[in-house]
């Protein structure tokens, strides 16, 4: 057992090997986060691409489900920013559609990202987005105001025990991370 | 033990400041990583005595809050990373080779690095204290997005140092395993490994686990500050609850990191001082290794309110719960080994006495915390402070402590003064309930952890808290003191150092010669 370079060699390079792992796996575990949420719809993540809505199923009309919009401005974002109606009755399968109306109070260019979250969570994979603003980037000129359009539908598939859904969207300022395009007065963005 | 002694003349440690920065010695390593432990030990205490005086008393009177966040940040980072985890590997260094029956470490020059590496680490931590913005703030724990879009901007040193601490435990984990696995002494088998040496190489896997993905999470708050990423930035499409996923999931068995070598020296101390062999040592393996693969299922303990799904939150909750019976099995084990023991009450014995005690105390408090419903109450409040306070110092601390004194006399071949020893003792046990029993009370009346003022209800048990840590802290200039006085002269020691030790280490004269082992000994 005793003065033995050869097995040094080998348990420092299998040890080294298992850090650089465990290093991979820390990044590793960023997708299977992203994987795992969107899989099971926990932490109220929604699929960020539309569904086709051929795909939404038979309309059940012998329940309703209660759906209350919400809108949140992240920290400093200064837009005026709300859904134009906050609580809709709909039947699971049924297509609506709603808009949130934005408004830059600014007196300059801004770029906004909204990112939407689920409540509860079980919810989230049963709540399909034909048509959402929170899939682009939403750029608005100086004290211009936008209804942003959203087509959605409750899968029918929605566990019966779910009677109200709450769908929040928080409003990001992401200028500062689009600078270019920014100066350039959002041209490309149009 | 001829040709020891005769290696001993012709090869001694060099002279000067040169033997200490380029020494290849276990021993030399060990008492460096031991002394710079136990300077930083003082410097994070400083700041906790801070933290302690100002809240003495409702109100702001010494320091300004945002000066206060930096405090408990850098108090938390400095005795995890410079304090706790340090002070074992100095241990580490200096035991497991003469307890398996090695000349010395197994990669001795890396082993010189792994040590130096961290007054450079800590050093650039500390200098952030004078930068402008301040040093960081945000909590030990460095949630995102407080440590990434709201850090001060010596956010990007503490990375840095973050990641130099993790390569020095990494290289450190590294030369454990390699020491264990290959250098036994002819005889030493696994399962007749001291309790200290199989805790140690549990551990020392734990941090090869978990290091990297620490190194990882940092490097991702690296980018997202520089670099334009979006791992924990909700608007590019990140996640800041990912950051707690995988903070925590380094975070737990860190936990562990800091528990599982206390739980070695308690087990080496108490069969010396009960004079019986120790119970299960079997089990005892087991439990601690078991301890170790459960350490990675249970990490969402620690974000019961950030909206898990109650599927997970009943998961973690009794996968924690679980991690009770192995540990239960430990303090059992502890106690039947003094079952009918012939004991006596020695200093080290002491402090593993009251690391059984205190450490069960803040086990207990540990499962009142796993308890996913009463968390939501708990979480955030003084009582988590109190239970990890308990592990961590009446635990870690306390262990680390009886192993220092447990050792001392085959470390410098002197006693060191029992009576200083025993005063010593009975101040830090009386200063430090005295500081954190209150905090179960305060925490379960709903006062918030991390913040320098609060109501008026908190108060008196607040001044008690205040009072028991500065009793606490300056009864570790005693212990400096004996130490010192120690290392200079005192009784001379035997071999065997206590009556009832047993094992390789013993068998060696007092004080160990600088190079042992040089022959393996033949274990039976």
């Amino acid at each position: 057992m005793m003065n033995s370079p050869n097995n040094h060699k080998r348990t420092v390079t299998t040890l080294v090997l298992g850090c650089v792992l465990m290093f991979g796996f820390g990044f590793a575990l960023v997708p299977l986060y992203d994987v795992f949420c969107r899989v099971t719809g926990l932490n109220g993540k929604v699929e960020l691409v539309p569904v086709h809505p051929d795909k939404l199923g038979q309309v059940d009309k012998t329940r309703q489900v209660k759906l209350q919009l919400v809108a949140v401005n992240n920290e400093t974002m200064p837009w005026r920013f709300k859904p134009e109606k906050s609580i809709v009755e709909l039947s699971p399968g049924e297509m609506y559609q709603t808009a949130y109306i934005a408004r830059n109070l600014t007196s300059g260019f801004m770029i906004a990202q909204a990112v939407p979250s689920v409540s509860p969570s079980e919810a989230a994979p049963f709540l399909n987005k034909i048509n959402c603003f929170c899939f682009e980037r939403q750029p608005l000129l100086a004290l211009e105001e936008k209804a942003m359009p959203l087509v959605l539908s409750v899968n029918p598939k929605l566990p019966e025990h779910i009677r109200t859904i709450t769908l929040s969207y928080t409003l990001f300022d992401i200028t500062p991370e689009n600078e270019q395009v920014a100066a350039l007065g959002g041209g490309s963005l149009r | 033990m001829n040709t020891t002694v005769a290696a001993t003349h012709h090869h001694g440690p060099a002279s000067g400041i040169g033997r200490w920065l380029f020494t290849t010695n276990h021993k030399d390593i060990g008492t460096l990583y031991l002394w710079f432990s136990f300077a930083m030990f003082l410097t994070g205490g400083c700041m906790a005595l801070l933290i302690r005086a100002e809240l003495f008393q409702p109100g702001l009177q010494l320091i300004q809050p945002d000066f206060f966040n930096q405090m408990t940040t850098m108090h938390g980072l400095i005795m995890v990373f410079g304090a706790v985890m340090p002070a074992f590997v100095g241990l580490a260094n200096w035991m497991v080779p003469m307890m398996v029956g090695a000349p010395d470490m197994a990669l001795p020059r890396m082993n010189n690095w792994s040590f130096w590496i961290l007054p450079f680490a800590f050093s650039m931590m500390l200098f952030t204290l004078f930068m402008e913005g301040g040093a960081p703030n945000f909590g030990w724990t460095f949630y995102a997005p407080l440590s990434t879009t709201y850090a001060p901007p010596s956010v990007t040193f503490f990375i840095f140092a973050v990641h130099m601490m993790g390569i020095s435990s990494i290289m450190g984990a590294i030369n454990i395993i390699a020491t264990i696995l290959n250098l036994r002494a002819p005889g030493m088998t696994m399962m007749k490994l001291p309790l200290f040496v199989w805790t140690w190489l549990i551990t020392a896997f734990l941090l090869i686990a978990v290091m990297p993905v620490l190194a990882g999470v940092v490097t991702m708050m690296l980018m997202d500050i520089h670099f334009g990423t979006s791992f924990f930035n909700a608007a590019g499409g990140g996640d800041p609850v990912l950051f707690q996923h995988v903070f925590w999931f380094f975070g737990h068995p860190e936990v562990y990191i800091m528990i599982l070598p206390a739980f070695g020296i308690v087990s080496e101390i108490i069969p010396t001082f009960a004079r019986k062999r120790l119970f299960g040592y079997a089990s005892m393996v087991y439990a601690t290794a078991s301890i170790a693969v459960l350490s990675f299922v249970v990490w969402a303990h620690h974000m019961f309110t950030v909206g898990l799904p109650l599927a997970g939150e009943l998961f973690f909750m009794f996968a924690t719960m679980l991690i009770a019976v192995p540990t239960g099995v430990k303090v059992f084990n502890w106690i039947a080994t003094m079952f009918r023991g012939s004991m006596t009450f020695e200093t080290p014995m002491l402090f593993a006495l009251a690391f059984v005690v205190l450490f069960t105390i803040g086990g207990f408090s540990g499962l009142m915390l796993a308890i996913a419903p009463v968390d939501f109450q708990y979480h955030d409040t003084y009582f988590v402070v109190a239970h990890f306070h308990y592990v961590l110092v009446p635990g870690a601390v306390f262990a680390i402590m009886a192993g220092a004194y447990y050792w001392l006399p085959k470390w410098c071949g002197n006693y060191y003064n029992e009576t200083m020893g025993k005063v010593h003792f009975w101040c830090s046990f009386i200063g430090v309930n005295i500081t954190f029993f209150p905090m179960h009370f305060i925490g379960l009346a709903g006062m918030p952890r991390r913040i320098p003022d609060y109501a008026l209800q908190f108060a008196d048990f607040n001044a008690v808290a205040s009072v028991g840590a500065f009793i606490f802290g300056f009864s570790q200039l005693i212990f400096l003191y004996n130490v010192i006085s120690c290392i200079r002269k005192g009784k001379q020691a035997s071999a065997e150092v206590w009556e009832g030790s047993h094992g390789l280490e013993w068998t060696l004269p007092s004080p160990a010669p600088y190079h042992s082992f040089s022959e393996p000994p033949q274990v039976k």
